[in-house]
């Protein structure tokens, strides 16, 4: 089958999510999460409904500033309010003793302003190593550069359309850009090459044996590992839609991330990893032959 | 054919050790069957051996995060500002000691306390599994607990003077009631240095308060009656029961050599971490059949022995991660999934290629180049992932990435994930996959 004639497609597909991307992060931005800024999520259950409006007012009384409160269901009700000390720990614990009965303390987790810029640091260089250590193995292994390179911008391609559609997620539905999500990226990062790798394998593998032009043999691969592409990405997508669907509140957003990534990596590996290839060789040819 | 022979008894052999250590420890039976009421326990015994001196002792149990047991992760960052740069180092390190040690008198088993430096912020994590009462723990830890005592100056020189005897000083320190009053109190030893400053202090202050000073803050100023020898005192002040019992761990413990803040706290409930348990074992339960079905409606027979295969390799991931033991955090469940996804990968790449392959040399061949030719793709494409996982593991603890944490988590078991299929993905199934071909040509 003749992929590679449908190049402009892919180009749009990609184009359309990367301008929608850019154009949320400008904006709206990311929806940054306590891990990165600071602050305090917790989370209590109570044995009875209580008025989240009452409990805020309470609080805010006390000097604790309230962010939202939000109920969610089965006596469980999340707050997010900024960095607190253990102090005011045992004050909220007290004025929940006075609402309601039996309140518990499900979750508790307050970060200080000063440990998210630390971490942002860390998380690029992290970004950073993987990259080039990827863009290394790949080059030596196929023994080009240009396989590196481009199965690298592929890899930035998943990963800044992931970014940009959690922009949209953030905006439209309150998803927090936290340490998990963070995970997600850079595990979509390595997914997004283990795809590509398969079909680069395939093409070296037809390259060595048949020969031929590099548009035909990038066609040849495509439609030869496309089964295995798709079949690969259902078993994982299955495995993480369980997760989506019956998780914790932790994980499902963390599941979500790692599915819009996962189907970012399977596509990029023949709809922009090889197409780039494709071009970068033309444009190699035509610059030599017009020499 | 005997060495095939061998080869699959082997890895009969590795899958009952592995079932055998992945089993719970205690595994309940109950059904009722025709009025037959069956209720029974049985029970996975450890590993108890011993040689002469030499003995091995394993639980084979699961080691749970603190997101999934419940418990405190706390963070602290220390005010080094006022000691010198060359001293720093072991500050840090003596905080850190300080705090193991209280966390340790306090009761708390398996507590986890390590530090961290980057660009000149010094931090110490403590990891406080099942802790129920957080506030309570962070008190005992973050508190600098210096403890001085002074002496009341002159009409001249008025305000306290700090004498040369501090918590340092101290062999060891316990709780105690008052005779009379019944009220609890902190009883000090002293070291014999200690023993003797202390002498010569209450020899000097006879008839005087001598204030005891704790973290800048007088608690007691006892009147000396007379000359104190033997190197023992009380510090009995308006405690409650708990306060005494904290006051005497911190000060059996030592002081902190600086001031620390908290700056993280993260505690998860016992409640919600079982239930998180729960939700991942159903969600990867049900996921795994799901796939399971899929690899049978897809490749048939050969789906089946791709089943099995991953069945085996679940059975030895979670083997390992009992024996290394591997702390089980909530996205470390999520890198074992993910890595399920990629042992099945291999699978399906095998099968595809042998698709291809079928029609042109006979089954045995085939099978043998799928694997051939397969066997590149996976290496190339998992040993890019392991790459990721490497970095974001960071088992060389460099400290420009992450040394703690649900990342770590995730990408240990994501890292241990990738290996293991690679050894079930071409050990395990080409040798099953063999058996099963030349069964089918007979």
């Amino acid at each position: 089958m003749d992929w590679m004639k449908y190049r402009f497609i892919y180009l749009l597909v990609s184009g359309t999510i990367i301008i929608a991307g850019i154009f949320s992060l400008f904006k709206w931005g990311l929806t940054i999460g306590i891990d990165f800024k600071g602050g305090t999520i917790a989370e209590y259950s109570f044995k009875e409904k209580i008025s989240t409006e009452d409990v805020s007012k309470k609080l805010e009384d006390e000097g604790i500033q309230v962010f939202s409160v939000q109920d969610t269901g089965d006596g469980r009700y999340f707050f997010r309010l900024p960095a607190l000390n253990t102090k005011d720990q045992e004050k909220i614990k007290g004025i929940f003793q006075e609402v309601a009965q039996g309140s518990e303390e499900l979750r508790f987790e307050t970060v200080g302003p000063s440990v998210g810029p630390e971490l942002v640091k860390k998380t690029i260089y992290a970004a950073a190593i993987a990259s080039v250590g990827i863009l290394l193995w790949v080059a030596f292994q196929f023994k080009s550069l240009k396989f590196g390179v481009s199965a690298v911008l592929a890899m930035f391609h998943d990963s800044f359309c992931l970014l940009g559609i959690f922009s949209l997620l953030g905006h439209f539905y309150g998803f927090e850009i936290d340490f998990l999500f963070v995970t997600a990226l850079l595990t979509t990062l390595s997914f997004s090459v283990h795809d590509t790798i398969v079909v680069y394998d395939r093409i070296r593998e037809t390259q060595s044996r048949t020969g031929g032009s590099l548009c035909d043999i990038a066609n040849h691969a495509i439609t030869k590992t496309m089964v295995r592409s798709l079949n690969n990405s259902f078993t994982i997508i299955f495995m993480l839609l369980a997760l989506m669907l019956l998780g914790g509140s932790t994980v499902k957003w963390f599941a979500t991330a790692l599915f819009v990534g996962t189907i970012l990596g399977t596509y990029s590996s023949p709809f922009v990893a090889v197409p780039i290839i494709v071009f970068w060789d033309e444009a190699e040819k035509k610059i030599k032959s017009r020499k | 054919m005997s060495k095939n022979f061998l080869k699959i008894l082997l890895i009969l052999f590795l899958t009952l050790v592995s079932f055998y250590i992945s089993l719970p420890p205690e595994i309940p039976v109950k059904f009722n069957i025709a009025g037959i009421n069956i209720d029974k326990r049985f029970y996975r015994p450890g590993l108890n051996l011993s040689f002469g001196n030499f003995s091995i002792k394993k639980n084979f149990d699961l080691v749970l995060g603190l997101d999934l047991a419940g418990g405190s992760h706390l963070v602290f960052e220390i005010d080094t500002t006022n000691i010198d740069e060359g001293r720093r180092k072991v500050a840090v390190e003596a905080v850190k000691n300080v705090m193991e040690k209280r966390v340790n008198l306090f009761g708390i088993s398996e507590p986890n306390v390590q530090t961290s430096s980057y660009e000149g912020r010094d931090r110490v994590i403590v990891e406080l599994p099942g802790v129920k009462d957080t506030q309570e723990a962070v008190g005992i830890i973050g508190k600098v607990a210096q403890l001085s005592f002074a002496e009341v100056g002159s009409k001249e020189e008025q305000g306290l003077i700090i004498t040369n005897l501090t918590g340092a000083d101290l062999k060891s320190s316990d709780v105690a009631f008052d005779k009379n009053t019944g009220k609890p109190m902190v009883l000090i030893q002293f070291s014999d240095g200690g023993a003797k400053k202390f002498e010569e202090l209450t020899e000097r202050n006879v008839g005087k308060p001598l204030p005891i000073i704790l973290d800048n803050e007088v608690v007691s100023a006892p009147v000396v009656q007379e000359k104190i020898s033997g190197g023992s005192a009380q510090i009995s002040g308006e405690f409650t029961l708990q306060e005494t019992k904290n006051l005497s761990i911190q000060l059996n413990a030592g002081a902190l050599p600086a001031p620390v803040s908290l700056v993280e706290q993260r505690t998860i409930g016992a409640t919600l971490g079982s239930e998180s348990i729960g939700k991942s074992v159903g969600a990867g339960t049900i996921g795994l059949i799901m796939v399971m079905i899929f690899m049978i409606l897809n490749y048939g027979k050969l789906g089946l022995v791709a089943d099995v295969a991953l069945f085996i390799f679940g059975v030895i991931t979670l083997a390992l991660y009992k024996l290394i033991p591997v702390v089980l955090t909530l996205p470390g469940i999520a890198g074992f999934l993910l890595s399920v996804g990629m042992a099945v990968d291999s699978n399906i790449l095998i099968f595809e290629r042998f698709k291809e392959e079928k029609p042109k040399r006979n089954l045995a061949d085939a099978l043998e180049v799928s694997f051939g030719r397969a066997w590149d793709s996976i290496r190339d494409a998992n040993i890019s992932t392991l790459v990721t996982a490497f970095v974001l593991a960071n088992p060389l603890d460099f400290n420009f990435l992450n040394t703690s944490g649900p990342v770590r988590g995730f990408a240990i078991t994501l890292s241990l994930g990738i290996a293991i299929s690679l050894f079930t993905g071409i050990v395990v199934s080409r040798n099953l996959l063999r058996v099963f071909v030349r069964e089918s040509k007979r």
